[in-house]
């Protein structure tokens, strides 16, 4: 009975798969494809869009800042996070519901709200953010906060914080040290897989960059939206090479949970 | 004593986080709150602003579109991803692993990009249109429209909604099915009466966050539409930084609206999936 469950189940997955596989498939098609004008399959197939694509110096410069940007925001956030997950759990464990709470705060306001209040605020004479890649730093924080802060409390929560700066304090190690030596090693498995998987998140955002910061540091989602009235066939090359990008950080962020 | 010395130069730690934290995500917030009360290009107090959405037919029209949107690709989403996570959760081993790496990879997959993979395939001159011409149906499908808002949103909906459903459908024991099937139970009637109402809370939970993501979600129909599709986060971001009309000060109004209807989903989540709750469902 079990036996023949398994196979309708496994024909369920397959079918969904595969019709959730058609937009990507198809724009992997249409990329490698001269022209695709009616039928079943497209008429040619070459990677001219690719080499254009790859010489195009304003798509790698996209890339590039996509990337730096990214980077500097997942710093920023580990930087201020680690510590701030350490300090609540360690010395105020009540306020790990205010916590909770207010890192539903970014859910509650999305990224089209927040643009309303950080345009106004980050463009006036004494401080002018807006325009530059410095005011993604900020506002990629508050994306990545929820995830990084879950993914990282709940490391913490299964460690024994307690006994173990108590052990590290009776062999005479600061709270300083013990933090560097003890906490943060064992906290690395799900750092890594939060860095993983909130790159894949920050790299997608679009309404942040487009709205704050625009054409003037061009992230590679906004390249994308500005390319809108080049060849479908270009475009395509596009999407294809940003979806293997979060293919790879994907499966990084799976290897490094395996190996847990 | 060191202790609590060591807890006020921790208190002095947690600066940079609360910072950082207010200047860039309390701060906006306040400002748009204070700000949608100001009327006339900032000139006045009051509630012109929130009374000149609420009457005019326009913005009326934006957030019906964003509630009929978010609403029913949700439903859709949700119906889709059920069968998929109880299939998914009744597999092991290696194909689970793939079949959960692909699906959140597919999760990541959504704003501008999907928006261009979809007019690739579905647009005017899409492939699979062009096929579908051929097999003569599907006619007068338009991606642009309502109808095909919903399908895209559906699309980003159902791996969330599967992330999302699997730890629930964990809770499903079983003993429960072989014990109803002892009794004499068919399987409609054990999903009736023993399968729904344990996966209730765990479907109403999913279900707030599918319609949260999809209301303060902007990006697709921003890159399908280029912001002529009339919903509340494209009206709000045309708003400040379209090229014709800004007004900062509507903006805010109809973001604290959004806002509104955001916070009480998310606490209305909160309150359904507090544990106690779901076991004294469960009982």
């Amino acid at each position: 009975m079990r036996r023949s469950n398994s196979i309708g189940h496994l024909s369920v997955i397959i079918v969904f798969m595969s019709i959730m596989m058609l937009p990507l498939l198809g724009t992997l098609l249409y990329s490698i494809s001269t022209s695709w004008s009616s039928g079943m399959l497209p008429d040619g197939v070459t990677f001219k869009w690719y080499k254009i694509l790859f010489v195009e110096h304003r798509f790698l410069q996209a890339m590039m800042n996509s990337i730096m940007v990214c980077l500097g925001a997942l710093i920023l956030t580990l930087i201020l996070v680690v510590p701030t997950a350490f300090i609540v759990f360690y010395y105020f464990p009540f306020l790990k519901p205010f916590m909770n709470f207010i890192i539903l705060l970014p859910f509650a306001v999305p990224p089209v709200v927040s643009s309303v209040g950080l345009l106004q605020i980050f463009s006036n004479d004494v401080i002018t953010l807006t325009g530059t890649p410095w005011i993604l730093l900020g506002a990629y924080f508050t994306v990545a906060l929820p995830f990084s802060y879950r993914a990282i409390a709940n490391n913490m929560a299964n460690l024994n914080l307690q006994d173990m700066l108590d052990a590290a304090h009776l062999l005479g190690a600061s709270t300083f040290r013990a933090f560097f030596t003890i906490v943060l090693p064992n906290l690395k498995t799900g750092l890594m897989i939060s860095l993983f998987l909130s790159f894949s998140l920050l790299i997608g955002e679009f309404v942040f960059a487009n709205i704050l910061v625009g054409t003037r540091f061009e992230t590679v989602q906004v390249y994308l939206f500005n390319m809108k009235a080049r060849s479908g066939h270009f475009s395509s090359a596009v999407v294809v090479s940003y979806f293997l990008v979060i293919m790879l950080m994907t499966i990084l962020a799976g290897q490094w949970g395996k190996k847990q | 004593m060191a202790f609590y010395k060591a807890k006020r130069a921790a208190l002095l730690l947690l600066a940079p986080f609360i910072l950082t934290f207010f200047l860039f995500q309390v701060l906006p917030l306040l400002w748009v709150l204070v700000n949608s009360f100001k009327s006339n290009m900032g000139e006045e107090w009051g509630v012109d602003n929130y009374q000149f959405i609420l009457e005019s037919r326009y913005f009326r029209q934006a957030i019906y579109n964003s509630l009929k949107i978010s609403i029913y690709s949700s439903i859709a989403g949700m119906l889709l991803a059920l069968p998929c996570a109880w299939s998914l959760h009744r597999l092991s081993g290696r194909l689970k692993e793939a079949t959960l790496t692909i699906s959140n990879m597919i999760a990541n997959f959504s704003g501008v990009p999907l928006a261009f993979a979809f007019v690739i395939l579905l647009g005017a001159n899409g492939c699979l249109i062009a096929l579908l011409d051929q097999l003569n149906i599907g006619h007068g499908f338009n991606l642009y429209s309502a109808f095909g808002l919903i399908l895209i949103y559906s699309y980003f909906q159902i791996p969330l909604a599967i992330l999302l459903m699997l730890p629930a459908m964990e809770g499903l024991r079983d003993e429960w099915q072989e014990a109803a099937c002892l009794l004499g139970a068919g399987k409609f009637r054990y999903w009736l009466n023993i399968g729904l109402p344990v996966l209730m809370p765990g479907i109403l939970g999913t279900f707030i966050i599918l319609f949260a993501n999809a209301m303060g979600t902007m990006a697709t129909a921003f890159a399908l539409t280029g912001g002529n599709y009339n919903l509340l986060t494209i009206r709000i971001s045309n708003l400040i930084s379209g090229d014709i009309f800004l007004d900062p000060w509507l903006a805010s109004a109809l973001s604290m609206i959004l806002v509104f209807i955001l916070m009480l989903v998310t606490l209305a989540n909160e309150w359904l999936i507090k544990p106690g709750r779901l076991r004294a469902k469960v009982k």
